[in-house]
């Protein structure tokens, strides 16, 4: 067609029209629930009423009887079946299909029916008869640790081979404390010997949950010769595969994974979620099942931890940090999870993105009688970082320093060494800094407007690592019209991760973004990825795409040597075209002559493995760092305390903006939710019953809820391992909003609140305290 | 104990039988096949299920479709006329007022209702509008935007 001639090739650092948006826009877009397939029922699980107790007696003989009925699963079911494990997990395999001898939180699957419409699977849930012993629950981290507590698991499977960065975090037996990492440096007793002034404080943060629209659905099927096809809900199809391969027992070849778009994920759809039951299910049915999780089960499924953090930090009267002592319990729940990983991260960061010479930190994540918790956007560092800043700003005030110079005074700088001792590179953080101030206009007062209204202005920053070691692979197709199609394992769940991908593969390879197709995401045709999460994707993805578009620069040269008898130092592959010192070949034309017809294809293929060891030979934690800083201006009324956001400005090192609009998306986006745990967003219990699993009680953002103006910034520090110098950018945003806004709370009205979500009674309290302790 | 009821969805005459509880958002994506809108929350308060019956927004997942016999029925996959798509599809994707796409259909519907009854809306008057519309990406400033370039056109 001519229209293709006149299109423009694709480029980098342009906005171009995202290509999920079309099919999305016109409601074409099918998700997992818009789905069904040929002989498809019904599934629904029933799920525990109590916090804990043990399984006395499981009867479900009576569900079989109801018309409609094809299946049940019970305990009965999975144990000792001998092509079934029924534990798993991917740190430690605590978690059963359903629960085997006794239940661990409200909401833990107990059976499991598969029924031919949702009425039937609704009364057949309503028939099964269990009997169960109630336990002594542990709600909290501080009763979890007690001495005696009772105990959410009596002992913990530890796989024989797990994740390598986890390997030497174990459960503590005969405790709650699921793991404890540590981390020393230097000597922190002399550290806060040669301090000039020792600052102490308690912060906490309250559950949330991910809230993506989309709940988790899951359809199963399971063919004669156990082969089994799932379409799911999941940022991580490839660790779904080896997990389903592990519980039923298959090579991971006879799993397929098939990921459509996903409406949301935010860390919440990683690692199994319903996809073993629903597998169960369909084996048990021997016909396909799908499962849609309801709003409210999907509380009961994932949340993020909340945490304890004590935070002791020794400072010189200049400002200058010396040592940190630091405790974070986060509450990882009835299971593991990733709960593990979240911890270590936390403690990782606990120094926040400053030089901090001696350090003590111990980071557990400890068993609870709730919910499991797991990764969240910011995975660890968003509770961190809720001290880290927040103390920042009060070390600040007590030494009368500007918290910006502080923050400047103490942050990373290119070549210093991250606690882990190993070298930092494309260090924008000082940058993202002087960004948000200069939004924000920093150091500027701001009118009053009203009589008891008081107007502050906050700020705070964070260092991030990414998932190491990780895998990309990629595999590109250049068809015989010069068409290419993309296939990588990267979920697209509202990133934008398929137009970065095309953006990129048409840049390397000069053609338009308008021929190219970026395929789903099917575990049976595209090669592996670890994950879409951790903020890697453009990063790991984005660069092994690259590599599979400059694989096939290199066979097109090489068409053009042998077919042609052109020199190979003779040939440019450039600009979308084979250039020779006299003449251009177009692409298909070099396709024609290596096929001898229009046909054939070009398989082009990129990898990339990250390494525990850098480029300086120092251990490695994280391919490339992600940096950030967000500032807030907010109005404050003395007299009753409400909040209200005047301005919030996100700035984000984002390497290389590859789609610029889609950077400011993500970052934007990810403030919003940032604002949402902020200011409102927590999970509410009562002895142990989750009180609020529903958008009228667990209220999210809405419109109404955003300042007038979001500034979101990207800084460009490329790093040169990435594409184009591109970093990641999901979740940095997220991560200095809770601390930006309570240090602004401070700025404007005096008052330090260290318990989120900041609300206006804990703001009207304060300030009550205040004047009290002030007369 | 079905009953049978007429819709003119997107346009189009359709006879459905449906039991006295089903909810219109589940008649019209499961017997229609047109599955724009989304079930988010179930209790009318996140706006995915949106669809406009006579011109006006309703939850459809609280919406009886018993209640909608006789009425006119818009979805998303209707919005656009003779090939073309809605200004507010256009304005949405130039302005990048989605992501992963799943509140889209709620808050198309809902802006064009908006439109309709105001062509001229104030931000104050948009916001709250669509108070009743959430995007968990946060694609609100954006939404914003492409809700006004429309307005303004």
């Amino acid at each position: 067609m001519s229209g293709i001639k006149q299109m423009e090739p694709a480029d980098i650092g342009k906005t171009f029209r995202r290509l999920d948006y079309e099919t999305k826009v016109t409601g074409r877009a099918q998700y997992l629930a818009d789905m069904s397939v040929a002989g498809m029922c019904h599934g629904k699980i029933l799920r525990s009423p109590y916090p804990h107790a043990r399984i006395v007696r499981i009867d479900a003989s009576k569900a079989l009887k109801i018309p409609g009925v094809v299946a049940t699963l019970t305990r009965d079911d999975i144990l000792n079946h001998p092509a079934i494990d029924p534990y798993y997990g991917p740190v430690f395999k605590d978690q059963t299909i359903v629960a085997v001898e006794k239940v661990r939180h409200v909401g833990d699957p107990v059976a499991a029916v598969a029924a031919l419409d949702l009425d039937a699977a609704e009364e057949a849930l309503r028939s099964i008869e269990v009997d169960y012993e109630e336990l002594p629950a542990v709600l909290n981290v501080g009763d979890a640790l007690k001495p005696g507590a009772a105990l959410v698991h009596d002992s913990v499977k530890v796989p024989e081979s797990g994740f390598a960065d986890l390997a030497e975090l174990k459960p503590v037996e005969g405790t709650n404390v699921c793991t404890h990492f540590r981390l020393n440096r230097g000597d922190v007793q002399k550290g806060f010997a040669e301090s000039d002034r020792i600052f102490e404080d308690t912060f906490t943060l309250p559950a949330a949950q991910h809230s993506f629209l989309e709940t988790h659905a899951c359809i199963a099927s399971v063919e004669p010769g156990r082969r089994i096809t799932v379409w799911a809900t999941t940022q991580n199809p490839f660790v779904v595969r080896t997990q389903l391969a592990n519980i039923f027992k298959v090579p991971v070849s006879k799993v397929r994974v098939v990921v459509p778009y996903l409406g949301g994920g935010y860390g919440g759809k990683v690692y199994p979620k319903i996809e073993p039951i629903t597998v169960a299910l369909a084996l048990k049915a021997g016909r396909p099942v799908r499962l849609v999780l309801t709003r409210e089960e999907v509380f009961y499924t994932i949340t993020k931890h909340a945490a304890v953090i004590r935070m002791k930090t020794g400072v010189k009267n200049d400002g200058t940090l010396v040592a940190r002592e630091c405790e974070i319990h986060l509450d990882t729940g009835a299971y593991a999870e990733i709960g593990p990983r979240v911890a270590k991260k936390s403690g990782y960061t606990a120094a926040g993105p400053y030089k901090i010479p001696n350090l003590k930190i111990d980071s557990y994540s400890v068993y609870t009688n709730k919910p499991p918790a797991g990764a969240f956007r910011g995975f660890g560092v968003s509770q961190s970082a809720w001290a880290v800043e927040s103390q920042m700003d009060i070390v600040a005030a007590a030494l009368k320093l500007d918290p910006l110079a502080l923050r400047k005074q103490n942050g990373y700088d290119e070549g210093d060494k991250f606690v882990t001792e190993e070298t930092l590179r494309a260090v924008g953080l000082k940058k993202c800094l002087d960004e948000v101030a200069q939004s924000i206009e920093w150091g500027k007062r701001e009118e009053i407007t009203g009589a008891n209204v008081r107007r502050g202005k906050g700020l705070a920053c964070m260092i991030k690592a990414t998932i190491t070691p990780s895998i990309s692979s990629a595999v590109v197709k250049l068809n015989e019209d010069a068409s290419l199609s993309i296939y990588t394992g990267t979920v697209e769940m509202g990133q934008g991760s398929e137009t970065v991908l095309a953006q990129i593969a048409g840049k390397e390879l000069g053609i338009p973004i308008e021929t190219i197709q970026v395929l789903g995401v099917d575990t049976d045709v595209v090669p592996y990825d670890l994950t879409t999460s951790s903020s890697r994707s453009t990063f790991h993805m984005g660069k092994a795409v690259q590599l599979a578009a400059q694989d096939i620069k290199n066979q097109l040269k090489q068409i053009v040597v042998r077919d042609f008898g052109i020199p190979a130092e003779q040939i440019e592959v450039a600009g979308g075209k084979i250039r020779l010192p006299e003449s251009v070949i177009e692409y298909k034309d070099a396709m024609s002559k290596r096929f001898g017809m229009q046909g054939g294809t070009l398989v082009g293929e990129g990898q990339v493995k990250t390494s525990t060891k850098n480029e300086f030979g120092e251990k490695s934690t994280s391919a490339f760092w992600f940096l950030a800083a967000g500032a807030a201006e907010v109005e404050v009324d003395v007299e009753t305390g409400k909040l209200r956001l005047v301005k919030y400005a996100t700035a984000v090192d984002v390497g290389k903006a590859i789609n610029p609009l889609g950077c400011r998306q993500q970052l934007a986006g990810a403030a919003i939710t940032g604002i949402g745990q902020a200011l409102f967003e927590e999970i509410a219990y009562d002895n142990g019953q989750l009180i609020n699993p529903n958008f009228i009680d667990y209220v999210i953002p809405s419109l109404g809820d955003m300042p007038p103006v979001i500034d979101p910034i990207s800084v460009e520090v490329p790093d040169p391992s990435g594409p184009f110098g591109a970093k990641g950018i999901g979740e940095s945003a997220l991560i200095p909003v809770a601390p930006a806004i309570a240090n602004a709370v401070f700025d404007a009205v005096g008052v330090r609140i260290k318990d989120l979500p900041i609300k206006a009674e804990k703001i009207f309290l304060a300030l009550r305290d205040k004047d009290e302790s002030g007369r | 104990m079905k009953k049978q009821i007429h819709l003119r969805v997107n346009g189009m005459e359709r006879a459905l039988e449906v039991a006295p509880r089903t909810t219109l958002l589940d008649a019209v994506r499961d017997q229609l096949g047109l599955t724009a809108a989304k079930l988010g929350c179930d209790i009318q308060v996140c706006g995915a299920c949106t669809l406009l019956v006579n011109g006006k927004p309703v939850s459809a997942c609280s919406y009886l479709a018993v209640d909608a016999d006789g009425s006119e029925v818009l979805t998303t996959e209707g919005l656009g006329a003779n090939g073309e798509l809605h200004p507010l599809q256009e304005a949405f994707m130039d302005l990048g007022a989605l992501q992963c796409g799943y509140c889209t259909s709620g808050f198309l519907l809902t802006a064009k209702a908006l439109l309709d009854e105001n062509p001229r809306p104030s931000d104050v008057e948009i916001r709250d509008y669509l108070g009743g519309n959430f995007c968990r990406c946060g694609c609100y400033q954006e939404i914003m935007q492409a809700i006004k370039s429309v307005a303004g056109g």
